[in-house]
């Protein structure tokens, strides 16, 4: 489909990329615009390239400490929600505590994993993580509430037990729910660990910017930012294809596709 | 003809005993290969009495019998269909028909080793509705009518010995609708099934069944039953035929009546 698009709509997105940079770089130019206030596009690449080295590894930090996180929160997510839709008794009993929790701003958590886990690696996990796990219960549990009763009855006149159901439907249906979630739960596992990071931890992309800022290195607290924006870009893509290729069927509307 | 579906004195209400009746007092027999229709106005418990027929709900008063066995579980001789078609988007045309063979036993077991001779039902199945190299389609890449065809093809697989079809062309223009006729016609006349019909359409009823039960209002009870005998094959000519829509009109009156 892509390859379809005329020229000028494939580059816009780059087109659209550089005139910003270029109207930046000369906005603060021209309004001489001091530089510990806003680096222009040039500092801030000059900043990344000076410094790639602390940016490169402490972006692997943060990396993997989303990553673990989001992990965790897929395996536990994918589980509670099939939980949640297979007993009306347990949803009852989970659904109002879930919502208490996901209410919670999960910085306001982080100070409590520092005291029980110390500061660094485990508290950006596990905030990534609880940040991360709620969308994805919902999802699933949506997925497997929403079969059609009719085919229900079809199945079980057959003899069919929950679980025939639920393997035959159940999960297949909530499939495409299930990976549409998981775009968004990487986008806050990444909030998370970041989060973290910039309260308790001495490595990571948060911290980094933290000095930087506890230094006046405004070139390298942007070059921190963009180091995020391109993680995040990727990590969000990467979503965006596993969902497309698992779940092509559920995608067949024209719609969905534009 | 003794009895294959055997419905005595039965009671229904959901949410266990705290609601109202569903079906009350409801009495119904239906002989082995015959084709009964159902219709009443609706809400009146046409529904309910598919379930109760095919064990998905149990009565709290009376007893209900399929095959000389008394109905405490799931009937597994039974296939049904409804309005909508409910195949599984994921699942091309074929591998929704082969669902019930993964479920049902003893085909559950024997899917694997016989796969081959199942795919091969299913074809054939699928070209005597009329859906001849269609199976490897997507249900979504099939029309409405065509979507119904592979529904009622689903509930046939596992060579039921009791179709129950919940008004299963509602959905559907006339032309088609009168099109499915004549596929189920075929069907029943082929395999010597016993089929239970519930539809609105009165047509439908007289075109297709031996007989015809008529419910009240919410409770449904049977109040009246009509033998239909108009001579098989029927094509679809004698809708035209004075005594094809004598019958019609004589069941309409009997809802109109039900309905006050
Ligand atoms: N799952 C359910 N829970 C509670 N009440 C129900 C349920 N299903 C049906 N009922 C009630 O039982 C009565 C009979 O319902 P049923 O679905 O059998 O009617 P019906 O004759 O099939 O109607 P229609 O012609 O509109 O399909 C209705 O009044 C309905 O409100
Ligand atoms: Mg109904």
């Amino acid at each position: 489909m892509n390859q379809r698009l005329p020229i000028m709509v494939r580059l816009a997105p780059w087109l659209f990329t550089i005139a910003l940079l270029v109207i930046w770089e000369a906005s603060v130019y021209i309004f001489k615009i001091p530089t510990f206030f806003l680096p222009p596009p040039t500092a801030v690449a000059k900043a990344f390239y000076d410094y790639w080295w602390p940016i490169y590894n402490n972006s692997l930090f943060t990396l993997s400490t989303t990553l673990i996180g989001f992990a965790l929160a897929v395996g536990f997510g994918l589980l509670l929600g099939l939980v949640i839709g297979w007993s009306r008794t347990i949803y009852a009993g989970i659904y109002p505590l879930m919502i208490g929790f996901n209410a919670i701003p999960k910085v306001a958590v982080v100070p409590i994993l520092v005291l029980w886990f110390g500061i660094g690696f485990v508290p950006a996990v596990l905030t990534a993580f609880l940040i991360s796990f709620f969308p994805i219960v919902v999802n699933v549990a949506t997925g497997l509430a929403t079969i059609e009763p009719e085919l229900e009855d079809v199945l079980k006149a057959l003899g069919a037990s929950k679980l025939d159901i639920m393997r035959k439907v159940g999960i297949p249906r909530s499939l495409p729910y299930f990976f549409g979630s998981l775009k968004v739960a990487i986008t806050l596992a990444f909030v998370g660990s970041v989060i973290s990071e910039s309260i308790a931890s001495n490595y990571g992309i948060g911290n980094l910017m933290l000095q930087a800022q506890a230094q006046f290195q405004v070139p390298l607290i942007f070059a921190g930012l963009v180091a995020l924006a391109i993680e995040g870009i990727v990590m969000y893509w990467a979503m965006a294809v596993l969902e497309r290729r698992m779940t092509g069927w559920a995608q067949r509307s024209g719609f969905a596709q534009g | 003809m003794t009895a294959f579906v055997d419905l005595a004195a039965v009671s229904h209400m959901y949410g266990g005993g705290s609601g109202t009746l569903a079906v009350d007092d409801l009495t119904l027999s239906i002989g082995r290969g015959e084709f009964a229709a159902v219709v009443g106005p609706s809400g009146c418990g046409k529904s309910t009495l598919m379930k109760l027929a095919t064990g998905l709900q149990f009565p709290f008063k009376g007893t209900v019998a399929v095959a000389g066995k008394k109905v405490s579980q799931p009937v597994k001789i039974a296939g049904m269909a409804f309005q909508a078609p409910t195949l599984l988007p994921w699942r091309t045309t074929l591998e929704n028909l082969l669902l019930p063979l993964e479920i049902v036993q003893p085909h559950r077991s024997e899917l694997r080793r016989k796969r081959k001779q199942y795919v091969e039902r299913a074809e054939n199945l699928l070209a005597s509705v009329g859906l001849g190299g269609q199976s490897e389609k997507y249900p979504w890449q099939l029309s409405g009518g065509m979507q119904m065809r592979a529904s009622l093809c689903r509930a046939l697989i596992h060579e039921p010995q009791l179709l129950m079809l919940d008004e299963p062309f509602g959905a559907l223009d006339a032309f088609t609708r009168e099109e499915l006729w004549c596929v189920i016609r075929d069907l029943h006349a082929t395999r010597q099934i016993t089929v239970v019909l519930v539809t609105h359409d009165l047509r439908e009823a007289v075109f297709l069944a031996d007989r015809i039960f008529v419910m009240s209002a919410r409770p449904g009870k049977i109040i009246a039953e009509r033998k239909v005998e108009l001579v098989r094959p029927r094509e679809l000519e004698i809708t035209f035929q004075n005594e094809f829509q004598g019958i019609v009109q004589e069941l309409r009156d009997h809802i109109v009546k039900a309905r006050q």
